[in-house]
């Protein structure tokens, strides 16, 4: 017994090694887009986590007397100011620089928010299905009947000058407000997932050797879903962004003298027609942003969707 | 079929009454008032002025006196259901009637016109790019959908202004007197949903260029032109249309952004002041609106897929 097991092992580790993910590792690779995608997130997530020390200033300092020879905004490539300062003399790659922190806590913290609530309802609706499925789409069609925006602004609006809105420089307020409004895409998703794997063979063949509910849904049919919830909330994240640089951009969410993207391009407005260099950095940092996660997760979905699979 | 219809409609009551429910309730329970202003209000000053909008009932009557409405010593105060938006605190001499009757039909041309821009734009877009796969209308559409993703709608009207007001001088800053006051709001508002309907279309259209009955259909005989009108442009638009209610939807709610920075008269631009001033009646009157529409909007797709896909039968 013990020699023929042996045998058998071998051929099954060399089909484990170009498994699944190997795969789909393999095809983003060879995805131009995906790979340029993946280049830039690696950097924002760089300038994100060690901003700080990279900057070439404190992103608060201001130097007034340093902008007096030019009435106003310092341009750029001029006294050591790459991307020149605004018109307090703040140097506005550092700035930038710093709005890259918030946008990518932003990207992340809603993710997580969103992977929490959303996955663990989503799977027991599609698990459950029945009264429990019933509920979750009642309560789907209210969620999305609330306009997302208009909704997260009534919430940071209202909850502003609380404890919990002034929290982390009045972000994480903004963070869990988007967060609550982007979770139930995850649930619909999830749910449809497990609806569909739920009626394949390799679910059968668990239950009929008696593996429990619990272990049917953790170990065969949330992993089956990986895939896709990979996807959704790689492409979510431009949303999240996008959501944040808007409110920032009306003057809720980070407060001063924090800059937030969307807070530096409404600064700049003010000095549009003299120095576009105070809207236009910061416009084409959201601008890489947003990119940069769509083209990742534009390859990731070609990546791990199986319907796509040996086409182009 | 008909019976499916009856319930999808009367299924947006109990979603408007939650939705109603749910944001009243949120911005009773946030701190502060209508009377918070820049000129301090004595306390009882502000108490007389609660006592005269019955600010200081219970809960529920407020909500009653809102929804269905409420006797009053000076007759019956009417609420939303029987057409009664209530007062704004803000301009104490218009009703909420008044400011939606004013500026809600703005708010809807400008909605519905970016909505035509994405679609008379979008959709040829991505059946160009569709039909000549890697060539340079494909990268031109490409390039198109590119700038649409990553420009939020602030900035496509920072630009356009530059460009076309500041600059050339082509269109005006902001206003809305006639057609040319209404091409930058247009454009910019238009811009990103031109690039998903473009993305959605050249996808769908991809992937229905696959299948097998466009094989049998060139294998017929058929002239290319008829096969990509009849078989190809047909079938990919099917998927396209599920997105173009909740876009023209998210459209005509979602412009206030534009609304405020192009001096749009429309109903969206008090929505920002109204939620920081509590003025209740003015917020709970766009939420219902922009509510309102997105459920419309959501049910007219869902019965539209049912007559466009054979295919989908209702029960």
């Amino acid at each position: 017994m013990a020699t023929q097991t042996q045998v058998l092992e071998a051929p099954v580790a060399t089909r484990k090694s170009s498994g699944l993910w190997r795969d789909a590792f393999g095809r983003l690779v060879k995805n131009r887009l995906a790979i340029v995608g993946l280049i830039l997130v690696a950097l924002f997530a760089l300038v994100a986590l060690f901003g700080p020390w990279l900057a070439p200033y404190p992103y608060q300092q201001q130097d007034v007397a340093a902008t007096a020879p030019y009435h106003g905004p310092i341009p750029p490539l001029t006294d050591g100011h790459v991307l020149g300062t605004d018109e307090l003399g703040r140097d506005l790659l550092s700035r930038i620089m710093d709005g890259a922190q918030i946008s990518f806590a932003v990207a992340m913290v809603v993710q997580i928010v969103v992977l929490i609530i959303g996955i663990p309802i989503g799977a027991l609706a599609g698990w459950f299905g029945g009264r429990m499925d019933n509920y979750l789409m009642r309560f789907t069609d209210v969620i999305y009947a609330f306009p997302d925006l208009l909704f997260i602004i009534i919430l940071t609006v209202a909850f502003r000058e609380t404890w919990f809105g002034r929290a982390l420089d009045g972000l994480l307020l903004v963070f869990v407000a988007i967060g609550i409004t982007s979770w139930i895409t995850m649930a619909r998703l999830v749910r449809g997932q497990l609806l569909s794997l739920k009626e394949t063979e390799f679910v059968e063949a668990a239950k009929a050797i008696g593996v429990r509910d619990r272990g049917i849904v953790s170990r065969h049919l949330l992993p089956n879903a990986i895939g896709p919830v990979i996807v959704a909330i790689t492409l979510g994240i431009p949303g999240a962004i996008l959501a944040e640089a808007t409110l920032a951009f009306l003057g809720i969410g980070a407060q001063a003298p924090r800059a937030s993207w969307g807070s530096l391009i409404d600064d700049g407005r003010d000095f549009i027609r003299g120095d576009p260099h105070l809207v236009f950095f910061p416009a084409l940092a959201v601008a890489i942003a947003l990119l940069s996660f769509t083209f990742l997760g534009d390859g990731l979905r070609d990546a791990l969707d199986p319907k796509l699979k040996g086409k182009q | 079929m008909v019976g499916y219809i009856i319930r999808r409609v009367l299924w947006i009551i109990p979603v408007l009454l939650v939705v109603s429910f749910l944001t009243f309730s949120l911005m009773k329970a946030t701190p502060g008032g209508p009377w918070d202003r820049e000129k301090q209000l004595s306390e009882r000053q502000k108490a007389l002025l609660n006592a005269k909008y019955g600010l200081d009932d219970p809960f529920m009557v407020q909500y009653i006196r809102w929804l269905v409405g409420w006797p009053e010593e000076d007759g019956f105060q009417r609420g939303l259901i029987l057409g009664d938006l209530g007062p704004s605190y803000r301009y104490p001499d218009r009703t909420v009637n008044d400011i939606v009757a004013d500026g809600i039909l703005t708010t809807i041309q400008l909605g519905v016109m970016a909505f035509a821009l994405a679609v008379l734009v979008g959709i040829p877009l991505g059946v160009i790019a569709a039909l000549r796969q890697n060539g340079i209308p494909d990268y031109a559409a490409t390039f198109v959908s590119v700038l649409g993703i990553c420009t939020p709608s602030f900035v496509a009207a920072i630009l356009l202004v530059i460009v076309f007001s500041i600059g050339l001088g082509w269109f005006p800053t902001g206003g809305w007197k006639g057609p040319e006051y209404w091409v930058l709001p247009t454009i910019a508002l238009g811009l990103a949903p031109v690039a998903v309907v473009a993305r959605y279309t050249r996808a769908s259209m991809l992937e229905v260029t696959r299948k097998d009955y466009i094989r049998t259909a060139h294998s017929k005989g058929l002239k290319e032109r008829s096969v990509v009108v009849i078989h190809m442009i047909r079938n990919a638009l099917i998927p396209v249309v599920t997105i173009l209610g909740p876009l023209l939807a998210a459209l005509v709610t979602g412009s206030f952004i534009i609304e405020i920075l192009f001096s749009v008269p429309g109903i969206g631009r008090f929505y920002v002041t109204a939620i920081a001033q509590r003025d209740y009646g003015l917020i709970m009157a766009m939420t219902m609106i922009y509510a309102a529409a997105v459920a419309v909007m959501n049910m007219v797709v869902d019965i539209l897929y049912a007559y466009i896909d054979p295919r989908i039968r209702y029960s």
